[in-house]
């Protein structure tokens, strides 16, 4: 049996539900929630993990949020200053800010949390290389001295990209960056409840009614995080079918990432909503180690772009339901400002199979074997990887599909070495949608070479692009930033976008309040 | 039979240093470590590597197997690389859940299997005995997350809206918390982990009762005016026991291996989902604290089969 189709008849069940039966999730004072996957530690700082990240950001407050038009917000922080020159900045914390054990927020705290941050961060080590001090002016107030001008301090501290800005009590913000926290006292609006936590199943949060909420309305990661639950209960159920049947049955409320196999009965069902969850998305991406041939060649890359088809990977990805994916012939994500298609022809139009075996041929590519690494555990990575083989055998490569779980493939993909000693020559992964919105949360966009994200690019006009993001002072300029980082990007071949798509998120129709956001927002849901 | 009980248990020492080291050994060489799995994704090869010598990774496979062994002899399974919970503290977190699981199930596929497999020999070579042996073979055929999901499509999700669908799909309720929500969280898990057992100790037990059933003294005992139950569960079961008591012990490991697949399916957060948990994560300590835990109950399961065959027939000694 397919693997579809067993999912379909597995999922199938509630469509059909005869009577309602008394529900395990009807507590209108408790939320269980489905996350997208386990969560398996707490700290957004040292990992970069989405799931760790949503969780966090119900515990840990920022000195400002990003709201659902990508402008950061005031969030524990009243306000700031700037000098005319962005090289000194003063904040000052609203007053009346506690953590979960009663003590008062202070500016020991934030600068111990912006230390930690900045090291692992890339905005942060922006900064951080340009810091003259990091000081506290008093209990409330603090500033940066830098020697550089940095206009996008706002967007760093209050992005919801991970490693994120979140303030911790200084004794857990002293940990060394690099390894977990072992205590989780934040100032958010929810208390993690470590003794409740079995990890790999449940994880509960408490409502932390010392939370001092702003009086703002809610948007994305801004203003009023009002809660209207006592608990929240995430549910960790990593098989799709039970998630499913979990949902119909009423089990639970909210589930953030139903596959898509299992969406048209969710959608059939009359007590549960389903729709876009993530209105910034994900973009595919094809992955080439620049450092071994035959990807070592510029001319060999761009023949691969020639013949690539987005949609033959958008609908091994999303499946045929179109409002879920479109073509992406750029490196930024699509309706946001600096989406640009600049430097993209190649990817558009009719696919040319013959004009790429020819330019293969043309490049020098001498039939080695190319090493593709497949995390067949993740359903995305697995589906890119069966287009990708496919596609290689008919320009005429020679491929290696190595199937492995991701633990191996994220292990692997980080040699260097020859592919006889170990190395690779492509993987596969995708980037959320709201960290390819500008360069500063994009590690997949840097081509620096050693330093780069895995595949080790190197393009001396990308990083010129990305350098003239950082330094441009209005929106015009980072547009023409972008173009040209896009147009290079795609000249180097940093690596080939195979496609925007989106994802959904289901629910029962009793909860309302659920906003469309690149994380799940719990603040200013409800359940009847 | 003390010095023997003794003898068993001290054995189980270098059985479970071999078993130490091996573990060891072979998540020393997988490829893969947790690491990369903390950073996440997005992270840079710089960071991932910075975190592995945080992690104490990048030291000697002697130092690191030295550590351990020290940290096991003082009773210390350690700690979990993501969690920073003790493993001790999530093995006891889990245990309740797949005790019950196992539990529930050993005795649903005895109270099951072991009548359909006397009755199947005893009504040898007609529909009875050829309708239990589909049964049987069925239980050996379908895989556990198949006989899952059907149960509970039809059981949890009233597929075929006959009202029967009053089951939860997943979750587990401890027995503190009520012994009716925790019976009924365990019903369609344990039918989907027992039917393999069943089918196994069903099909012995009907090989092993056409042997004994063929003796002479179940020929006296009818002889003697003996009823039929009397022979089939006095006379025949008690001497056909000791083939049963073996395929129950060794059965045990499957019922291990199916643990895992049944606990995912309903989501019951037990000892089975851990490991896989912590084998995808490269959580080294809890998959070695686990299988450590798992091989010295093996050993003791064996330890109890050997002496209940001292019970079912005296004529075997230590």
């Amino acid at each position: 049996m397919k693997r579809r189709s067993f999912l379909t008849t597995a999922a199938a069940a509630g469509v059909t539900l005869a009577a309602p039966r008394l529900s395990l999730a009807q507590n209108t004072r408790v939320l269980k929630f489905v996350p997208q996957a386990n969560l398996s530690s707490m700290d957004a700082v040292a990992g970069t993990q989405y799931v760790v990240r949503n969780a966090a950001m119900m515990v840990w407050d920022t000195l400002y949020g990003v709201d659902s038009t990508i402008t950061p917000k005031p969030q524990m922080c009243e306000g700031h200053e700037v000098n005319a020159d962005f090289t000194v900045w003063t904040f000052k914390l609203r007053d009346g800010l506690k953590w979960h054990d009663g003590e008062k927020v202070t500016t020991r705290d934030v600068l111990a949390s912006l230390q930690r941050w900045m090291v692992r961060d890339t905005m942060g080590q922006r900064i951080k290389a340009s810091l003259d001090a990091l000081e506290a002016v008093d209990d409330r107030t603090f500033r940066f001295r830098l020697n550089k001008p940095f206009s996008k301090m706002l967007f760093a501290l209050g992005k919801s990209n991970a490693p994120m800005c979140l303030i911790m009590p200084e004794r857990i913000a002293k940990t060394d960056p690099f390894q977990l926290i072992k205590e989780y006292v934040g100032s958010g609006p929810m208390k993690f409840k470590a003794d409740e936590w079995v990890p790999g199943a449940r994880a509960v949060f408490e409502r932390f009614d010392g939370y001092s909420v702003r009086q703002e309305p809610a948007s994305w990661s801004a203003g009023g995080k009002k809660m209207n639950f006592d608990r929240i209960e995430w549910i960790i159920l990593p098989d799709s079918a039970t998630a499913s049947a979990a949902l119909q049955n009423g089990e639970v409320d909210w589930w953030e990432n139903p596959i898509s196999d299992v969406v048209p009965l969710l959608k059939r069902s009359a007590n549960i909503k389903v729709d876009i969850g993530d209105p910034l998305g994900n973009i595919g991406t094809l992955r080439m180690n620049h450092l071994n041939p035959p990807f070592d060649k510029v001319a060999v890359r761009r023949a691969l772009l020639m013949a690539l088809s987005q949609t033959d990977y958008m609908q091994a990805v999303a499946g045929e339901d179109q409002a879920l994916w479109k073509i992406c012939p750029g490196f930024f994500t699509p309706g946001t400002s600096l989406y640009t298609e600049a430097g993209g022809d190649l990817l558009k139009g009719p696919r040319d199979i013959e004009g790429a075996k020819r330019a293969l041929k043309e490049a020098g590519y001498n039939g080695e074997r190319i090493e593709l690494l497949v995390p067949v555990d993740v359903p995305i990575t697995k589906a890119e990887g069966d287009v990708t083989a496919d596609f290689l055998q008919k320009i005429g490569m020679d491929v290696n599909y190595v199937a492995a779980d991701w633990g191996t493939v994220g292990t692997r993909r980080a040699k260097k070495d020859p592919v006889d000693k170990g190395g690779w020559n492509i993987f596969h992964s995708w980037h959320a949608g709201a960290d390819c919105i500008n360069p500063a949360p994009y590690t997949a966009l840097d081509a620096s070479g050693d330093g780069a994200w895995f595949g080790w690019p190197k393009s001396d006009a990308v990083q010129k692009g990305i350098a003239d993001w950082y330094a441009a002072p209005d929106l015009a300029s980072e547009k023409a930033a972008a173009d040209a980082i896009n147009k290079a990007s795609f000249e180097n071949v940093t690596y080939i976008p195979t496609g925007f798509f989106l994802q959904y998120t289901a629910w029962r129709k009793n909860v309302s309040g659920i906003v469309k956001a690149p994380f799940p927002v719990f603040w200013g849901v409800e359940k009847a | 039979m003390l010095a023997y009980i003794l003898r068993r248990v001290l054995a189980t020492i270098p059985i479970m240093a071999v078993v130490g080291l091996f573990v060891f050994s072979l998540l020393y060489l997988a490829p893969g470590d947790p690491a990369s799995i903390i950073a996440g994704d997005q992270a840079s090869p710089a960071d991932i590597e910075r975190i592995r010598v945080a992690l104490g990774l990048d030291r000697p496979f002697l130092i690191r197997f030295g550590a351990w062994v020290w940290d096991v002899l003082r009773g210390d399974l350690g700690t979990s690389i993501f969690t920073n919970m003790p493993v001790t503290t999530m093995i006891g977190q889990r245990i309740q859940p797949t005790l019950s699981l196992m539990a529930i199930t050993l005795v649903l596929s005895l109270v099951t299997a072991i009548p359909l497999g006397v009755v199947a020999a005893w009504k040898q070579g007609s529909s009875i005995d050829r309708f239990c042996m589909i049964i049987s073979t069925a239980g050996f055929s379908v895989p556990v997350y198949v006989i899952g999901y059907v149960l509970a499509y039809v059981f949890a999700l009233d597929g075929f809206e006959l009202g029967i669908g009053f089951f939860p799909v997943q979750g587990y309720t401890p027995i503190q918390d009520g012994i009716r929500p925790w019976f009924m969280n365990l019903v369609l898990p344990s039918i989907a982990l027992g039917m393999v057992y069943m089918a196994l100790i069903a099909r012995i037990t009907r090989a092993t009762m056409l042997e004994v059933l063929s003796q002479e003294y179940v020929r006296t005992a009818r002889a003697k005016g003996a009823n039929q139950g009397s022979i089939l569960f006095v006379h025949a079961l008690k001497n056909a026991a000791v083939p049963i008591v073996t395929v129950v012990g060794i059965g045990f490991a499957s019922l291990i291996g199916g643990a895992v697949v049944t606990e995912s399916v309903f989501a019951i957060p037990g000892l089975g989902r851990l490991t896989v948990d912590a084998i995808t994560r490269r959580d080294y300590p809890i998959i070695q604290g686990i299988v450590l835990m798992f091989s010295f109950v093996y050993v003791l399961v064996n330890l109890g089969v050997d002496l209940l065959y001292t019970l079912f027939d005296p004529r075997i000694r230590y």
